[in-house]
């Protein structure tokens, strides 16, 4: 028989407030097998912690039930504390009376009833559990991170710095990532590329980091400190050890009119590309769409003329697995597409275009080398309209656009709008806002400096309608502050998108069984305490995968996930969960319904000799479940059709006995 | 008295046009987009707001009701689901349904007529300008 | 032959016979019966939006009700008909309270007593009807004198789009349907901005001025974008572009193009 020990949680007035604190302990008291029962103001503090140690040492406790918070929040704390009293953690069961039960209702009387329910379930269950000692795992020193842009670089180099081997897995057959497409980057204006290339020739010179660029992450398996990932390397039909970057090859192709995605189509490079001068690693590559020889095999200028005899015209995808410790996800974001908004008819003229196109086209590498210049004329706009919000702040039931706010387009438009009358003082610059919004370091000082000093008219209203005509684009929108309806004839409006996470972002998380928002930005383990980490372990998150994020913030972020993966991979060894699956052989008929269900690839089976009662032998084939991959999660138990299958900690026979108890 | 009076007529509006003008955050795209701002005193987005203040009052005695032409740009493009056209229905409505009240009369109409005027033109103005 | 309800409109028996004359003919030759609903009475124009509006409804109830007795699609070309009907349907469907009051009303005995409706009617443009029942495809297959080198603007006004979420016929800011159709016939559509704008509507009547401005600003800008005509549905818009216009942009509906290309009609 257990002795158990209850203790009540106040929580200040979080659960006493509603529940009657007192009448639980007392009616726990007199529950089978209770020794000992008590209330106090905070359990988790140092005093209370201390009252169940000094419990255990004066009535020989062996369970201890606490009547607090969600198992979620401190269920660790107490597990430590059974520990220091001398139990095994496992002999603590937590009855929920905060979150689901005081935090739920208003009614005193109700509250109390349903605690003292809970708590006496807690009680049942604490009967059955026995000590678990949780196994051990060891971790793989290395660590991938998935995205090359400027969160997966800055992760990946502080990972380095530690001394861990870090691969980064980078799509496009560049890093770089957005960061490496805007032109200035606010609120200091330093340009992008000053800043970020020379961190790209870190990562590409730092022996810790190897970078696997055009690729994608096929196939995750294992768990935290062992995961087995599949990376395919997509053919770029150039040796990337052979190739120097020379460029010629992209000088000579014949074939034109390949829309390069760099500068987001508004030209075209050569069938063979290198993506911008500073790519890393500075490879060309083969558009195999667009190639004459891989199409039709008649070409091949390329070969000839690459002295290093880089080109391969019959290179193939290549697998790469690899084994990691831990895994970030850095996959970053997208401006959305704007065609779905065409009352600004981004579809219908050349001259409406994106805040990102906007970059290219005042970027010296851009396709106007830096000079603003309309799309459609190339003639330089005198009259030039931003709007925000575009696809931003949209109700949640819209038929098209995002609820939140995309963060970084007030500071970004602001910049534009300040850049353009620096550098051509005889062009209006109007900006339309719903709200400006610029908290963050020198941001507010910023904006007011584009409307102070560079004379940027700021608009407090929304554009309802844009109609090219005649060569110009005539901007309808209102003016809520003078009460009018504004028309404008401007040479160029400059769209501020929404921005959403990358659409690969979607089956990572699958691969990775990482959470996602509804929006599909990867779900943190807790929104303000563990902001970098996914709930699942040994997932961390850096940059706007996780939500709208500027650079400093990114950065900040991607370093902070950075120092987790180091803390997770200093340890040389984990301690597993020991709540998991275990089978009774007795009763396993080797049916395989647990290994169909199990996700982790837990689950083998073998032929085992059995001593029947006739004192006779017979070979059944039964399941074993390994502990170190078996994550707790309990499908195998209600698959399996005999019974045999049970959860550690979670036992049926410990369930039925707090259903039992609650439906007393 | 007058103010409890004010007061129902605000549910009736709210009840009567399904919308929910505490959705609007004040971006003006509305009053950004209709065809008849020129000829409204107030403005799509203002509606909005005065209802939502219970400003009701002005709204009865504005000519603006009748200016919206039932285009329902500012019901497709408001960001958060307004639905603006719907609330200033409501609210002509609300003016033309009692006895005298009607903004045209059948006696009008001819005057207003020419041969190529199609049917649906005065079927419309009819609905729209009284009981 | 595949046969479907058919619900006129006012307009369509009088000022626009062109529209249903036409549509009729093309119909036949593409293998669609429309079956004219007997007993039919005007929609009333516009949709009043108000949920307590009922008697002013009833009209279109009946008449999608009689298509749904038939087993049929209801079909409507007059883009007022068109936007009444759906936004009636979707109300019975949607809107409890509201069909509640209204399956009062008709299922009263006496003259004109109906079983109750709840929406179960299909509610098509004849444009979706060229579109999804009959295709594009088909139509160009029985073109007979293509509309070739022709420039086309599709003036689609507000109410064959709007509100979106019930009219659902294509996307509300970049509509492409009587683009398509353009093209089935032989032509070169023309986008332009305005084509979804409003062209001043039943306001004629009250603020001549208003409608003289929007029609103008429709026709200037399918103008400058290269049209050399405009097309559309609606015989209100095309009296606003007609008559309140100031430009000399010509306007046709659309059904008169289709009876042209399939040789129904003299060019």
């Amino acid at each position: 028989m257990q002795r158990i020990g209850v203790f009540v949680c106040w929580c200040g007035s979080n659960i006493a407030a509603t529940v009657d604190v007192h009448a639980v302990a007392e009616a726990a008291r007199h529950e089978p097998g209770v020794v000992f029962s008590t209330d106090y103001q905070y359990m988790c503090s140092q005093a209370g912690q201390n009252m169940i140690i000094e419990a255990v040492k004066e009535h020989h406790l062996t369970g201890l039930v606490i009547c607090s918070c969600s198992p979620r929040m401190h269920e660790a704390t107490f597990r430590k504390t059974a520990a220091n009293a001398g139990i095994n953690p496992y002999m603590v069961e937590i009855a929920n009376i905060r979150e689901q039960c005081s935090w739920v209702h208003k009614d005193m009387a109700a509250g109390t009833e349903k605690a003292i329910i809970l708590a006496k379930a807690a009680i049942a269950k604490v009967h059955l559990n026995t000590a678990l000692t949780p196994g051990e795992s060891k971790v793989t020193k290395r660590a991938l991170v998935i995205g090359g842009g400027i969160a997966g670089i800055q992760t990946a180099l502080d990972i380095a710095e530690a001394g861990f081997p870090v691969d980064i897995v980078e799509k496009e057959p560049t890093i770089g990532g957005k960061m490496a497409q805007l032109d200035k980057t606010f609120p200091t204006l330093d340009c992008a590329a000053c800043i970020l290339t020379p961190k790209m020739v870190d990562a590409a010179q730092n022996e810790n980091i190897r970078i696997i660029s055009y690729a994608q992450v096929e196939e995750v398996g294992g768990f935290v400190g062992n995961f087995h990932v599949k990376i395919r390397k997509k053919a770029r039909f150039v040796n990337e050890d052979v190739c120097t970057g020379c460029g010629l090859c992209t000088e000579k192709c014949p074939q034109k009119k390949v829309p390069n995605a760099f500068n987001l189509n508004m030209d075209n490079h050569r069938a063979i590309y290198i993506p911008f001068a500073q790519a890393v690693p500075k490879v060309a590559v083969i558009d195999p769409n667009y190639c004459t020889m891989l199409k039709t095999g008649k070409c091949g200028v390329c070969a000839k003329v690459c002295t290093a005899g880089a080109i391969d015209y019959k290179q193939q995808d290549q697998i790469i697995e690899e084994e990691y410790g831990a895994i970030v996800a850095a996959t970053g974001y997208n401006p959305i597409s704007v065609e779905k908004f065409d009352e600004f008819a981004y579809s219908q003229s050349k001259d409406v275009i994106t805040s990102l196109e906007f970059e290219r086209l005042t970027n010296a590498a851009g396709p106007t080398a830096g000079k603003l210049l309309r799309p459609s004329d190339g003639e330089h706009p005198h009259t030039i309209v931003f709007v925000q919000c575009v696809g931003s702040r949209c109700a949640a039931n819209a038929a098209k656009g995002k609820e939140y706010c995309s963060k970084i387009c007030c500071m970004y438009t602001a910049k534009h709008a300040m850049l353009v009358r620096d550098k051509y003082p005889d062009t209006d610059v109007y900006v339309f806002y719903i709200d400006v919004r610029t908290p963050g370091k020198n941001f507010d000082e910023f904006y007011r400096r584009a409307v102070e000093e560079y004379g940027v008219h700021y608009i407090k209203g929304m554009v309802g309608k844009i109609t090219p005509e005649n060569g110009k684009l005539k901007v309808q929108g209102s003016d809520l502050i003078a009460d009018k309806q504004l028309h404008i004839d401007a040479d160029l409006v400059v769209l501020a998108a929404a921005i959403e996470p990358d659409k690969s972002a979607r089956p990572l998380a699958t691969m990775l069984t990482a959470s996602m928002d509804t929006n599909d930005f990867f779900t943190e383990a807790h929104p303000k305490l563990r902001p970098v980490e996914s709930p699942t372990a040994g997932i961390f998150l850096s940059g706007t995968c996780q939500g709208p994020k500027d650079i400093p913030e990114t950065v900040s972020q991607a370093s902070a996930a950075a120092a987790k993966v180091i803390g997770l991979l200093s340890k040389n060894t984990l301690k597993g969960n020991p709540c998991v699956a275990q089978s009774d052989e007795w009763m396993c008929n080797g049916c395989s319904s647990c290994a169909n269900v199990c996700p982790y690839g837990a689950i083998t089976y073998e032929n085992k000799e059995f001593r029947m009662p006739d004192r006779s032998t017979k070979v059944r084939r039964i399941a074993k479940v390994n502990p170190a991959v078996c994550q707790g999660c309990g499908a195998c138990t209600v698959a399996c059709p005999s019974g045999a299958m049970d959860l550690n900690g979670f036992k049926n026979n410990q369930i039925m006995a707090e259903v039992d108890a609650i439906c007393k | 008295m007058e103010q409890n009076k004010m007061a129902s007529l605000n549910t009736q509006i709210l009840r009567m046009s399904g919308v929910n003008p505490r959705k609007c955050m004040r971006c003006g795209k509305c009053s950004g987009t209709c065809p008849a701002y020129d000829e409204m005193e107030y403005h799509p987005h203002q509606f909005v707001h005065m209802v939502e203040t219970g400003d009701i009052a002005s709204l009865l005695q504005s000519e603006s009701i009748y200016k919206c032409l039932s285009c329902f740009a500012c019901v497709e493009r408001c960001p958060r689901g307004v639905e603006p056209a719907k609330l200033i229905e409501a609210i002509r409505s609300l003016k033309t349904r009692p006895v005298g009240q009607n903004h045209i009369t059948p006696d009008e109409i001819p005057a207003l007529l020419d041969e190529d005027l199609p049917q649906q033109a005065i079927v419309s103005a009819l609905r729209k300008y009284m009981k | 032959m595949m046969k479907v309800s058919y619900f006129p409109g006012c307009t369509l028996k009088t000022k626009a016979k062109q529209l249903d004359i036409y549509a009729r003919a093309c119909a036949e030759v593409l293998g669609v019966t429309l079956e004219e609903l007997p007993d039919w009475q005007c929609c009333g124009g516009v949709f009043n939006t108000s949920k307590d509006e009922i008697a002013t409804k009833l009209s279109a109830v009946r008449a999608l009700s009689a298509a749904g007795k038939a087993g049929q699609p209801l079909v409507s070309i007059c883009s007022a008909c068109h936007n009444v009907l759906k936004q009636t349907n979707a109300a019975m469907q949607n809107d409890s309270e509201f069909a509640s009051h209204v399956n009062h009303y008709i299922t009263q005995t006496g003259q004109g007593q109906m079983a109750p409706y709840h929406g179960e009617t299909t509610v098509l443009h004849y444009l979706e009807l060229l579109r999804d029942v009959i295709g594009f495809d088909k139509v160009k297959s029985c073109v007979k004198y293509p509309l070739t080198g022709k420039k086309i603007g599709a003036y689609y006004g507000c109410l064959l789009l709007r509100p979106s979420s019930v009219m659902a016929m294509d996307d509300p800011e970049n509509p492409q349907i009587l683009e398509e159709f353009i093209r089935a016939i032989g032509a070169e559509p023309v986008i332009y901005a305005m084509r979804n704008e409003c062209c001043g509507g039943y306001m004629t009547l009250e603020e001549k001025s208003l409608a003289q401005k929007k029609s103008t600003a429709v026709l200037d800008n399918a103008s400058s974008a290269g049209a050399d005509l405009l097309v559309t549905a609606c015989p209100l818009c095309k009296y606003n572009l007609d008559k309140n216009g100031q430009n000399p942009l010509p306007v046709v509906y659309f059904t008169e193009l289709l009876a042209e290309a399939l040789g129904i009609k003299e060019a």
